[in-house]
């Protein structure tokens, strides 16, 4: 076992949750009073947990215990607000924690954001120096590293150039090579993979890939997509609401994460109600149920890759004077990234003519054919959008992973799989229709 | 846990630290990063305006001239026997420093959110590059001053400089230590109540009508004056003024006590800035 680098001791971190206002005031002097006095803070959660006096308080990491090796590469997972940021950013001494301890050996460096300090004004240059020194180099290291970070980033044409004049792309790429040049011997890494064109990204991930593996260096790695966190990191820990629930394999921990979330997914059931004053949206549209069925027209939440379903919306119209149209996305858990987006056929004449819907209680379904998702979890982001603007620029609802269902495969042979076996990975799961023949035999003679 | 223990870690996260730690080591191992700040302020501060580096001399010459006409003809103030155009742009260019670096550190941790909550460095290297900023800004202005200076003392004016005109580092170094020390103290509590940044204006402009920059000290009535003293910039003006120009009618012991309270308002600001930079992510 190598040397521990990273020891995190019964670590804590509590926030408060709400408005700094008035009543701030008056609360901080209470917790100051109290603890000057050596007393327990009235308003804090540690030490008397649930006796319902510290309401809007809450702990975002609860009693983490960890240690990383040197050289390791270790990957942190965990649903969104399960304290993975917190983590990283205690880590990275922007916020102190309120109890308990880290201890480091050698020199951190966190990238937790690309092109942070970035100065518009400034050139490519001057904000790579600037950029490095606030992730602490100095000059010299800098210099050293100014052709290396800038052939990285592609920008040499542009290296005496403002970078507000930059592309946005251009911009990202800057940033991350000015933090992949850093040579910390911890690097601290929140899901900034995921910038750039798809090709940047795969030189990301292999320059990440180098840093830890070809140059020996301790990685802590967040990430919402499962397959960088499987092609980088060999052990993880899975956090849930501030505690650690899994560690090991990275493997296993995705596997725990996985089925951990394909509960989460399904936790309505297959069904969500509103009534019209907490329904999502607004005057002019209201979401007022969500529904996914079977092809019997039964609430389920769990579908067969073989069976064909459907999803149920039922929405308000307030306001008649508005073209509506519908947008769903089917997210995979797996990666966080978008499966596959519909738009209802509402839309289907010449664009931005459609009569307004009167106003009054609509139903429409979705249905989804056997044979087109992968097994997996599955959430479901819904819009309503005003032609003719584009959808983005014109949401009414926007709710995000508003119901979930878990696509599950029983190696049923009409499957796009067939009889084979082994896993498919995440994929999309449609039959396509394949041929194959025999144009040209060899007889055994030679 | 044995101190054989910790010897080993180079970095040790705890909830708190002491009242007093700055690590001087840390701080200089940052020094081209607070020359970097130095630079980009400086090079920023004029990036697409048509006068450039002029506005630097612009403002104090407006304030004088403003000041000359209200204070100097319409109220006919006296000041000292120095020609009111030169008293009133010492006071200009002296008090032009102290509110730059008292007005930009109290936002420190407001207008820096955004870095401190994705990057570690010692905070404190803003307000010292703010203070080093302002130096540049204060050398400008400070030679139009000495421009004025020689013009009205070749036209043969009663201006008498002294050999304290060597103080002036130091005079510059009192000015920074009594207004980043007091900018960190008022930017712990903006981080929390932005009530204050509101405030921060017209305090500013109090604080200068409470300092001799439109009237000599030894106009101030016997008993105001002690009230008039209290205000560690009253020594400051007094003494530029008494160095460049020969007039000012400040004792060595208010001086000394001018000095006390700014170190002390310096340790305090180190203290509360301290506490404030380990969370105040957590309130903004």
């Amino acid at each position: 076992m190598s040397t521990t680098v990273i020891k995190i001791e019964n670590l804590y971190k509590e926030y408060r949750l709400g408005v700094i206002g008035r009543g701030t005031l008056y609360r901080d002097l209470q917790s100051w009073w109290a603890t000057a006095r050596g007393k327990e803070d009235p308003n804090s959660l540690i030490g008397h947990t649930g006796n319902g006096k510290a309401r809007d308080h809450i702990l975002a990491l609860n009693d983490i215990n960890l240690e990383i090796g040197n050289g390791e590469v270790l990957g942190i997972i965990g649903a969104n607000g399960a304290g993975k940021s917190t983590l990283l950013k205690i880590l990275s001494r922007v916020t102190a924690p309120t109890k308990g301890s880290i201890k480091v050996k050698g020199r951190v460096a966190s990238l937790l954001e690309v092109g942070t300090g970035f100065h518009t004004e400034l050139t490519g240059r001057e904000n790579i120096y600037l950029n490095g020194a606030i992730n602490g180099m100095n000059k010299k290291e800098v210099s050293r590293k100014l052709d290396e970070i800038v052939d990285f980033a592609g920008v040499e044409q542009f290296v005496d150039t403002p970078v507000k004049r930059y592309s946005s792309g251009m911009y990202v790429r800057l940033g991350f090579a000015v933090a992949a040049y850093l040579d910390p011997d911890i690097l601290v890494v929140d899901e900034v993979l995921a910038v750039g064109d798809a090709s940047f990204r795969k030189k990301a991930v292999n320059k990440m890939k180098d840093v830890s593996k070809g140059e020996g260096r301790t990685v802590l790695f967040v990430s919402h997509n499962m397959e960088s966190i499987k092609s980088l990191c060999t052990r993880s820990v899975l956090l849930s609401k501030g505690k650690i629930v899994n560690q090991g394999d990275t493997i296993d921990v995705i596997n725990a994460y996985l089925s951990r979330a394909s509960e989460d997914v399904r936790m309505h059931g297959g069904e969500r109600i509103w009534n019209i004053d907490n329904a999502p949206g607004n005057k002019v549209v209201r979401l007022m149920a969500i529904r996914t069925k079977n092809k019997k027209g039964k609430i389920c939440s769990e579908f067969d890759v073989c069976e064909p379903f459907y999803i149920e919306f039922e929405h308000m119209v307030l306001s008649g004077n508005s073209q509506l149209s519908i947008v769903i996305e089917f997210i995979s858990q797996l990666n966080n990234q978008v499966l596959l987006l519909s738009l209802d056929n509402y839309v289907s004449g010449p664009w931005g003519s459609q009569k307004p819907r009167d106003k009054g209680l609509y139903k429409s379904k979705c249905f989804v054919p056997a044979n087109l998702l992968g097994e997996g979890n599955i959430f479901i982001n819904f819009r309503i959008f005003t032609p003719p603007c584009p959808a983005n620029q014109s949401e009414q609802i926007k709710e995000m992973g508003v119901i979930g269902f878990t696509v599950i495969d029983n190696h049923n042979l009409e499957g796009a799989r067939g009889s084979y076996p082994y896993d498919l990975g995440y994929v999309m799961r449609p039959k396509l229709q394949w041929v194959t023949e025999s144009i040209q035999p060899i007889d055994n003679k030679f | 846990m044995d101190s054989k223990d910790t010897d080993k870690w180079d970095l040790y996260i705890k909830p708190k630290r002491g009242w007093f730690n700055i690590e001087i080591g840390e701080i200089f191992r940052y020094k081209d990063l607070i020359l970097l700040f130095v630079k980009r302020d400086f090079v920023t501060f004029y990036k697409q305006t048509i006068l450039g580096p002029l506005w630097y001399i612009i403002q104090p010459l407006f304030n004088t001239l403003v000041f000359t006409f209200i204070f100097g003809k319409v109220a006919k103030i006296p000041t000292d026997g120095v020609p009111p155009f030169l008293f009133y742009l010492s006071g200009t260019v002296v008090w032009s420093y102290f509110s730059h670096c008292l007005n930009e550190t109290s936002n420190t941790f407001t207008t820096n959110a955004e870095v401190f909550g994705k990057v570690y460095f010692p905070r404190i290297a803003v307000p010292i590059s703010v203070a080093m900023t302002a130096v540049f800004q204060f050398l400008i202005q400070f030679s139009i001053f000495l421009g004025f200076l020689f013009y009205f003392w070749y036209k043969g004016s009663d201006i008498n400089p002294t050999i304290f005109i060597i103080t002036l580092p130091l005079i510059v170094f009192h000015m920074a230590i009594l207004s980043i020390g007091f900018g960190m103290m008022i930017s712990a509590l903006t981080a929390k109540y932005r009530d204050l940044t509101f405030a921060m204006g017209f305090m500013i402009q109090l604080w200068m009508y409470l300092t001799p920059i439109v009237y000599p000290l030894s106009q101030v009535p016997e008993k105001y004056r002690l009230f008039i003293l209290i205000n560690p910039m009253t020594a400051v003006v007094e003494s530029f003024r008494g160095a460049f120009l020969g007039v000012n009618s400040i004792t060595p012991q208010e001086l000394l006590f001018s000095i006390f309270l700014s170190i002390i308002f310096f340790i305090g600001g180190i203290v509360i800035f301290n506490r404030v930079e380990r969370t105040f992510m957590d309130t903004v």
